[in-house]
């Protein structure tokens, strides 16, 4: 089976510190993955560089067979990339679902259109039922400044599932939601992107999270890969442990 | 939603009513009032997108020029022709700017309009063979749709011909807001980063939004060209530009009526403080912007919409009571 991504000795530095130093990795497709690691690991820099936010130093980037390297954020997402962010990057003057319609349209390729409206019965009912797993339904005609720091973020990731990519970036997506929702939208995001057969990749702090739902851990340290595998494996590595953890 | 889709149609009886009632003097003003909201609505477009330009004048003085060399150089005396030479010449001019200008934000954005607005100004200026330098171009009443309209109804021709052809503008405006590129150009204002990240192109949205605001432009000065009966290069000049900004400001550029309202305001607001206090009109003008900025920062139709919101308070009181 082909892969959907791969990283050929990618390597980016700031200054004199080497962010990403020579990682290579195959992710196949449906594959959940989940990156951990210390912070300034690495971790954020890799899902810069694979969405063209960055442009590598040296190495290579492919997507589908494609080669994407240092290809502009609007190309990789045209190709079907999406991702979230760590900090949320949302339209904070406009409502959640006004938020979700400008993703479905960017995505029918109709963000250029002048004359019909955004807002279209069918476009209104795909986009409530987008925000259904992530309990923001009932918040759809609020304006999102509005949104506690929690739904931000479940909105930020929204906005990128709207998208219906076929590879999956998620920046820490648990981060700031409480540990009460955590879990429940997780689970209902992972069962669906499983469904639409999705390959993520998701940088975690979290490691219970990372243990429930990645197939597959990769464990920065310093911009390399420390380890690959199965999650019971990985986070049992007492190398990763102090790397991650701190302690083994 | 009664309200939104009355509103246009109580707004076209008031307009269509007006001359009938009012004196002469006032229907020119409202006429130059109309006419240059549409300037107003060019600029509050933009400012949608974060963008503020101190240099629109130089699409007011396209769309009049296009028009007084027409008739001067063109023999031309037909108005919607010439109208709609005018607006595409506009439209034309904003396409090549735009080519260079939207790639700027912020401040790069306003001083480059106001810049390359300058230097229009100084060509209008300096070419007088062809432009008359400062004594400008005169423009003759045209003829529409083919009539030469009576002397005695000129004024009342003009101001119908203004609000007819101001219309669409304001349609099509409304329509852009509420479409997919009106929303990513307020979401280029909120977040470049997630829009470029949704796969559309920031660049694009504003270009687009830059033609279209500079076609707009060139139509406002088109027909306050007809209505003034002559042309000067200083409807080039920023000061001009920064008058425009000032009125979306005054009246609220986050609606659709707020650019015609604060241009009617700003109209008789100068007309009156110009009669009353000649030597101190400008200051006249700079208090009612400190009290709009501090009392009402979203211009003057937020009262309409303070009110209208009342009234439904009201009205939904009265039905829990009745």
């Amino acid at each position: 089976m082909a892969t959907v991504l791969e990283t050929h000795g990618l390597t980016k530095s700031f200054g004199g510190v080497l962010a990403v130093d020579d990682v290579s990795v195959a992710i196949a497709p449906g594959e959940i993955v989940g990156i951990v690691g210390a912070n300034g690991a690495g971790k954020t820099t890799f899902v810069n560089l694979v969405t063209g936010y960055l442009k590598p130093d040296r190495g290579r980037i492919i997507y589908l067979g494609r080669d994407i390297t240092a290809h502009p954020p609007r190309e990789v997402t045209g190709l079907g990339v999406a991702r979230s962010f760590q900090i949320p990057q949302i339209y904070a003057s406009l409502t959640v679902l006004e938020n979700v319609l400008i993703a479905l349209a960017a995505r029918e390729g109709q963000s250029l259109r002048a004359w019909a409206p955004l807002s279209t019965r069918v476009r209104e009912a795909e986009g409530l039922i987008l925000l259904e797993p992530f309990g923001l339904t009932e918040h759809a005609a609020r304006p999102v400044s509005e949104l506690p720091q929690g739904g931000l973020k479940l909105l930020d990731i929204a906005l990128a599932s709207a998208l219906m990519p076929r590879l999956l970036l998620l920046d820490e997506p648990t981060s700031g939601v409480s540990s009460a929702e955590k879990f429940g939208v997780m689970d209902t995001l992972v069962s669906i992107l499983q469904a639409r057969g999705v390959t993520v990749i998701f940088v975690e702090h979290d490691m219970d999270v990372v243990t429930n739902y990645a197939g597959r851990v990769l464990a920065f340290s310093e911009g390399k890969i420390l380890a690959d595998g199965a999650p019971g494996v990985v986070l049992a590595d007492p190398a990763v442990r102090k790397a991650v953890l701190g302690w083994a | 939603m009664r309200g939104g889709k009355a509103l246009p149609l109580v707004a076209a009886a008031v307009f269509g009513a007006a001359p009938l009632v009012l004196p002469g003097w006032v229907t020119f003003l409202l006429t130059l009032a109309v006419a240059k909201s549409v300037m107003v609505l060019a600029i509050a477009l933009l400012l949608r997108g974060g963008l503020v330009s101190f240099g629109h004048g130089m699409f007011f003085a396209a769309g009049a020029y296009t028009v007084g060399m027409a008739m001067k150089w063109g023999g031309m005396r037909e108005a919607v022709v010439l109208t709609f030479l005018g607006v595409l010449a506009a439209a034309a001019a904003a396409a090549l700017l735009g080519l260079l200008i939207a790639r700027y934000r912020g401040i790069f954005f306003a001083m480059l309009n106001m810049a390359i607005s300058m230097v229009v100004y100084a060509v209008l200026l300096k070419l007088y063979w062809v432009t008359g330098g400062t004594d400008g171009i005169g423009i003759r009443t045209p003829t529409i749709l083919g009539v030469m309209p009576e002397r005695e109804s000129l004024r009342l021709v003009m101001y119908y011909f203004t609000l007819v052809m101001t219309l669409p503008a304001f349609y099509a405006v409304h329509r852009f807001w509420t479409s997919p590129l009106g929303f990513a150009l307020r979401a280029v204002r909120d977040n470049e980063v997630r829009v470029e990240y949704m796969g559309t192109s920031v660049a694009r949205v504003i270009y687009a939004a830059y033609v279209l605001s500079g076609a707009l432009g060139g139509l406002a000065g088109i027909l306050t060209g007809f209505s003034v009966g002559h042309i000067v290069p200083d409807l080039a000049y920023w000061t001009t530009s920064g008058e425009f900004v000032f009125v979306a400001v005054l009246g609220g550029p986050a609606s659709i009526p707020g650019p015609l309202v604060g241009s009617i305001a700003f109209e008789f607001l100068k007309s009156y403080a110009y009669k009353y206090a000649a030597f101190t009109w400008q200051m006249t003008l700079g208090v009612t912007m400190l009290a709009i900025i501090l009392f009402m920062p979203g211009g003057l139709w937020t009262i309409y919409e303070g009110l209208a919101r009342q009234g439904r308070q009201w009205r939904l009181s009265w039905k829990r009571t009745g």
